[in-house]
Order: C-alpha cells, then sequence, then structure tokens
C-alpha cells in the first residue's frame, strides 16, 4: 500500500513499473489469505456438518447488500480512472467519493453485523461459543477472522482512496499522472475479489 | 577509468544530498547507503545471536547445570535462532549485497523503488527491536525455538507475542525488498543486457524474490492465526478446540522450507561471481548455473514435508516428500560442478575471497550429503530431532550462507568503502574460523547419530566428549570471527586506497571508481557482449 503513495512522489518511476510492483504485491495479498482459505477448506471437510448448520447464523441477506456494495464500488472507481484519463476531474473526484461513500456502506453494515453477534454472545472466546460442537467453533472462528482481515483491507483502501481525493483535488493526480489512482484502483478490485470469495464460502453454503 | 581517486569524482559517501550529517543515512534512499545500513544492523545482531550460542555451548560443556537453568537455555536457543534466522540469514544477503550491488550489476542507477527500499529497512529495523524487547520484558523470553510450533507457542506464557509479531514484521520487510528486486531487474537493466547477459549474482537475486514475494505470506497469516489463538482463543490448531497442530506445521514450512532457499540462493549467486573473477576465467556453464537456481526455487517449493516424516503424516505423502527432497540435490550438484569446472584451467588466484568462496563449496557438500540422509525416510527417523540435525542445518546456514556473506564481504569490501583490508589478516582469520567451525560442528554429527537429541539441556555423560571438543570450537570460531570483523573495521579508514578494480573483475561493478558515485555510472552503460568475458575484450572495454 505504501509502495503506492511512494511511487507517486518519484518522477522517474514510470508508470509500467509502479503498476508491476503493484501486481506482485496483489499477488502476496491473494496468497495472504490464501492461507485462511487453506485452513477453511481443511476444516470445512473435517467438520461439515458443523459449518452447514454454523453457516446458517449468517444473515445472507446483509451478505448480500455487501457484495452489492463492492461491486458497485469497483465499478466506480474503474469509471474514476477513465474520468481522469479523459481529464474530467469533477467528475473524477464525484466517482472517488460515491466508492468512498459505498465502502462506508460496507463497514456499517459489516459494524452491525458484528455487533448482532456479540449480542449472542458469539465472539471468540466466549462461553457460548466454547459449548458449540468444535466444527462450529471453528467456522465462527474463521468468519471473525477472514472478515476482520477483510475488513481491514477494505480500511486501508478507503484511506487510500481518500488520498486520491486530496491528491485529486490538488491536481496531484491528474491526466498525465494517475499512477496512485490506478494502483488504488487494483488494490480496490482485489479488496473486492476477495470479498466475492468470502461471501459464498461463509454466507451461501448452508 | 582507474584513477579516479582524484579529480571530479565524489563517491556516495560523501555526496552531499538533501539532508545532513546522520539524517544523510536515516533518511537516504540511495540503494548504497541502505546497503550499508542493513549491514551494520546485521553485524550488532549476529554478534549478539553468536555470544547466546557461545554461552548455550559453555552450557553444554558438561552435563547437569553448567552456567544456567534449563528455562533460560530454551530461551536462549529460540532468541538464537529467531534472530539468526528471521534478523540475519534471510534478509543478509540480499539486503546488504543485493541492495548494495544489484542496480550496479545490471547497469542501474537505483533499485526501482528507493523509498520503498528505504521503507522495507525501516520495517526490518521495528521488526527486530521487537525480537530483542521478547528476550527482556514482562514474561520472560520465548521458550518455543524458532519454529513456534503448537500448542506449545499458544500456551506458553513467556513472551510469544513478541516474537511472533517480530517474525511477521520482517517478513513483510522481505517481501518488499523481493518486490523490489523483482521489478528492479525486470524494468532497469541497462541497454543490451538481455536477461542472459545478466550476471549470476542477479539470477539469484531474482529466483530468491520470487520465493520472498510468494512464500512469505503464506508465513505472515500462520503467525497471525498463532496471534489470534493467543489472544482471541481461536482454535485452529489447538485439538482441545477442534483445530489440527500438524495443518501448522504444513503451513509454518511451506513458507520456511523456502526459506532455506532465500537463504542459500543468493550465496551460490555471491561465489558463482568469485570463482570466475580469481580463475580468471568465464564461468562454466552459465546457462545451467541460472536455470539451476530457478529450478531450485521452483522444486524448493514442494519439499516442505520432509521436516515432517516423524509427524504423523501418510505414507503416500511421506514418500513424495522424500523423494523431491533428493531431486533437489540436483540442480544444486549442477552448482557444484560448475563452479569446480569454472576453476579448472584457470589462473587462480587465491585470495581471500576464493578461500572463503572453496570453504563454502566443502561446507556446503558435507550440509548437503547430510540433509540427503535427513531426506531419507529410514534414515530421518534414526537421526530426526538429533544434534546430527543441528549439525546439519549450521554446515548449509552457516557453513553456506555464512561463508558466502564472508567471501562476499571480502570481495566487494574495497568497492564499498574503497580501502583494503589486509589480505595476511584476512587469511589467518579464515584458517581460524574455518578450522573452528569444523571443530564445533563436525562433533554435533557424530554424537547426533549416537542419538544426542537437540535442544537439550542435559545430556548422558556418553556425549560429554564431543560435547567438549564442539564448546571448544565454538571459541575457535569466534577467535575468527572477532579478527575477521577487526581486520574490516581497522582497515575501513586507514587501509591502503583500494583501485577500481583490484581482483581484474569484469562484471560492471568493477568498472566504474571504488567507492562508486552517488549515481553509480556517470552515463548508463550499453552492454555489447556477455557477462564473463576475460582476456583482450577486458581491455577493451576498460580502455
Amino acid at each position: 500500500m505504501n509502495m503506492s503513495i511512494q511511487e507517486n512522489h518519484n518522477d522517474h518511476i514510470d508508470s509500467e513499473t509502479g503498476k508491476l510492483g503493484m501486481w506482485i504485491f496483489l499477488f502476496t495479498e491473494l496468497f495472504l489469505f490464501g492461507g485462511l482459505f487453506l485452513v477453511y477448506a481443511v476444516f470445512r471437510a473435517k467438520y461439515s456438518e458443523d459449518f452447514h448448520s454454523a453457516a446458517r447464523e449468517l444473515n445472507a441477506f446483509i451478505g448480500t447488500m455487501n457484495t452489492v456494495f463492492l461491486l458497485v464500488s469497483s465499478m466506480t472507481v474503474a469509471m474514476a480512472i477513465t474520468a481522469i484519463q479523459k481529464n474530467q476531474k469533477k467528475l473524477a473526484m464525484f466517482l472517488v467519493s460515491v466508492t468512498l461513500l459505498l465502502a462506508a456502506l460496507f463497514m456499517m453494515n459489516k459494524f452491525f453485523e458484528w455487533s448482532h453477534k456479540f449480542e449472542f454472545k458469539l465472539y471468540p472466546g466466549s462461553e457460548v461459543l466454547k459449548n458449540l460442537p468444535r466444527g462450529e467453533l471453528l467456522f465462527f472462528g474463521l468468519y471473525f477472522m477472514m472478515t476482520g482481515l477483510h475488513a481491514l483491507h477494505v480500511l486501508i483502501g478507503m484511506i487510500l482512496l481518500s488520498i486520491n481525493f486530496i491528491k485529486i483535488k490538488a491536481g496531484k493526480v491528474n491526466q498525465a499522472h494517475y499512477l496512485l489512482l490506478e494502483n488504488s484502483g487494483l488494490y480496490w478490485h482485489l479488496v473486492d475479489l476477495i470479498w466475492i470469495f468470502l461471501f459464498p464460502l461463509l454466507y451461501l453454503i448452508t | 577509468m582507474s584513477n579516479t581517486e582524484t579529480g571530479t569524482h565524489v563517491s556516495y559517501l560523501q555526496h552531499k544530498g538533501k539532508y545532513k550529517g546522520i539524517l544523510s543515512w536515516l533518511l537516504t534512499t540511495d540503494h548504497k547507503k541502505i546497503g550499508l545500513l542493513y549491514l551494520y544492523c546485521i553485524i550488532v545482531f549476529f554478534f549478539v545471536a553468536a555470544i547466546l550460542g557461545v554461552l548455550m555451548r559453555i552450557e553444554l560443556i558438561a552435563p547437569g547445570e553448567t552456567i544456567m537453568g534449563p528455562q533460560t537455555y530454551n530461551g536462549m536457543f529460540t532468541i538464537h535462532g529467531i534472530i539468526m534466522i528471521f534478523i540475519i540469514v534471510i534478509p543478509a544477503l540480499p539486503a546488504v549485497f543485493g541492495n548494495f550491488f544489484l542496480p550496479i550489476l545490471i547497469g542501474a542507477k537505483d533499485v526501482a523503488f528507493p523509498k520503498l527500499n528505504l521503507f522495507s529497512f525501516y520495517l526490518f529495523l521495528i521488526g527486530a527491536i521487537f525480537g530483542v524487547l521478547s528476550q527482556f520484558i514482562g514474561g520472560g523470553a520465548p521458550d518455543t525455538g524458532w519454529t513456534f510450533y503448537v500448542p506449545y507457542s499458544a500456551e506458553s506464557s513467556t513472551n510469544v507475542i513478541y516474537a511472533l509479531i517480530a517474525a511477521f514484521i520482517l517478513g513483510f520487510s522481505s517481501i518488499l525488498t523481493g518486490l523490489n528486486f523483482i521489478v528492479t531487474i525486470h524494468r532497469m537493466r541497462a541497454p543490451g543486457m538481455g536477461w542472459f547477459r545478466m550476471p549470476l549474482f542477479p539470477w539469484s537475486l531474482y529466483a530468491t524474490a520470487w520465493i520472498q514475494v510468494l512464500a512469505t505470506p503464506i508465513i505472515g497469516i500462520t503467525l497471525l492465526m498463532v496471534i489470534a489463538e493467543r489472544v482471541l482463543k481461536i482454535g485452529f490448531f489447538d485439538p482441545a478446540l477442534g483445530g489440527d497442530p500438524v495443518l501448522f506445521q504444513h503451513l509454518f514450512w511451506i513458507y520456511s522450507h523456502p526459506a532455506v532457499y532465500i537463504m542459500i540462493l543468493p550465496g551460490m549467486g555471491i561465489v558463482t561471481e568469485i570463482f570466475p573473477t580469481f580463475s580468471q576465467k568465464p564461468v562454466f556453464g552459465y546457462t545451467a548455473i541460472l536455470l539451476s537456481s530457478l529450478a531450485i526455487a521452483f522444486v524448493g517449493y514442494f519439499v516442505w514435508g520432509h521436516h515432517m516424516f516423524t509427524a504423523g503424516i501418510s505414507y503416500g505423502s511421506r514418500w513424495f516428500f522424500s523423494f523431491l527432497t533428493f531431486i533437489v540435490a540436483v540442480p544444486s550438484a549442477i552448482k557444484v560442478f560448475n563452479w569446480v569446472s569454472t576453476m579448472y584451467g584457470g589462473s587462480i588466484d587465491l585470495k581471500p575471497p576464493l578461500l572463503y568462496a572453496i570453504s563454502f563449496i566443502f561446507l556446503f557438500m558435507i550440509g548437503g550429503f547430510t540433509g540427503l540422509t535427513l531426506g531419507a525416510l529410514a534414515a530421518n527417523v534414526q537421526v530426526h530431532d538429533t544434534a546430527f540435525v543441528v549439525a546439519h542445518f549450521h554446515y548449509i546456514i552457516f557453513g553456506g550462507m555464512g561463508f558466502a556473506f564472508f567471501a562476499g564481504m571480502h570481495y566487494w569490501y574495497p568497492k564499498m568503502f574503497g580501502r583494503m583490508y589486509s589480505n595476511k589478516l584476512a587469511n589467518i582469520a579464515w584458517g581460524i574460523l574455518f578450522t573452528g567451525f569444523n571443530v564445533l560442528y563436525f562433533p554435533l554429527f557424530i554424537i547426533g547419530l549416537q542419538g544426542m537429541p537437540r535442544r537439550y539441556f542435559d545430556y548422558l555423560p556418553q556425549f560429554q566428549t564431543g560435547h567438549v571438543i564442539s564448546t571448544v570450537g565454538a571459541f575457535i570460531l569466534f577467535t575468527g570471527l572477532i579478527l575477521m570483523v577487526y581486520n574490516f573495521v581497522y582497515h575501513i579508514k586507514r587501509g591502503a586506497i583500494a583501485p577500481a578494480n583490484p581482483w581484474k573483475g569484469v562484471t560492471l561493478e568493477w568498472q566504474i571508481p571504488s567507492p562508486p558515485s552517488h549515481e553509480n555510472f556517470d552515463e548508463i552503460p550499453v552492454i555489447t557482449t556477455d557477462p564473463y568475458i576475460f582476456g583482450t575484450s577486458t581491455e577493451n572495454k576498460q580502455k
């Protein structure tokens, strides 16, 4: 993440170089989540019954809403890049703020979803959770770990987009130099992509 | 270009940048200065961890308690391992010599992302500080061993969390360095330097960088899971909570075995630079060496299970991992044959860098062959978790990577600091080091075969002879280390001025003044020949 901010300061870094760096960084992110997906796969195979019943606790409607938010936000960030390429500064700023708004809605949903779980004492380490069958316990552990790590990535993406907003306004991200926005867009697509996998694995397969 | 100490040349050490004084170092984005920052940190941490090692050897000189209690001993081997592996062995070669020489060897002015490079250094420093903190604060030094095996690492009341965080941050730093190098090699090569005209040290860094980028995230997420297990009581790996400890071992070794190749590949790259220079002969089998680097990096991914032969994995997977482990020996052997063939018929100049490079082959071979003993299923059951393993990986890591590091220091010291060290002192230090190394570690093979377990604070009297010899070796080795470092430190200001090309090397770093200027090259060189061409064409290139 830091790299994309820093690249922009270096005039001699051309956009191909910056994007190559970003792509490799995205690979590492995929591997980071890949570890969790692997653990999910192992325990799903071991405790398929428990995973089945635990997944019913999750609200598929909220999950679907969040999926829609992220998919649309991925579109708006892509549109923002096109707008800056066409030198439409105002439009680009508008589209980045729509993306930020959708991201905020996602986080709000997540907040309510988590606090709902906490009301029923379904949080890691709670007594209720400890008394559940082992597979359900692991399901909730994985649920909090995976969505938590994902939410952290959403937050980082939001920070990146806010920086972009300020820089577009200041004219530092413009038609000629938009590597930062492009890389932040790539990062945002990754956040979206990971959610696309989390959503069916956690919410839909019940 | 050789009379460069006079006249207009300003070396990177005297370069006036944006900042003055100490800030010109702490905020530098010059890859050479960042390389030196890493070097100084790594030397300091190396001595800390080496002293811990010597203390452990003193403890083991006699059965029973000698100078420390069992809990202190557990803390010592854990911290020794964490510092040595995560702070020194994994980052040292890429971060010091990679940073300093990769851009120069490919004819670039800097790495692709200079600020990211500095950021990696600070991540490294923060991680290193966490590692040291874990030793001193609160609940006592972590006692899990550097492998953090669960369930014990989830239960131990010591500072395991700090050590886990340290390893996580250091991993992140390692990823960013690898990323930087991949992009640098792809995008920054000088005009005319096609992939197959690139010197072999950059090639080995390229293979290493891919391992850093693709394997390190796995250890990152695994360490996060152990942290979650400790803090949030999510039982990923705790059988009592439904988890699976063997799963942790898989995830841990998926990274930590390829990490062995992060350690050794750049070392192989360094000696590959040294053999042609001191034999004044092109490297034998350029393509074979670079392909074997890539092959090691690739196959190295699929052998992690050989750390778990006794952990209860299935016969089929044991067979598979054992077979692939033997396969890794093939590209390693190709390299050894190529190095030896490079020297064959050459005009050999036995200077300190070559002494270290030759001892690298010798020690690496012993480490490699005993690795096959460990990789064989039947033999593994006998020697698993014994001092034999300790001897094996010290021969690979210290005898391999460590001696390659020393070789690189002796080879590039004149270029880095613009001064010559004393050859005589360097030869003496080498003799002491090499003797001490073998006296220290070879007896461990023997007592390991006889059944001395690793990581034990106490032992039966029948192992004492081996332990006493080994402890004596530790002192000899340490003396050699001090003499070697003294030679470097003393001559950094007082050594004879180094010429641009003291060893008659032909790669790009020898075509520029010692020490190089801030931007390495006055004008970016255009490459028209293969990297290792000696003789007449060298004269032309250097005119």
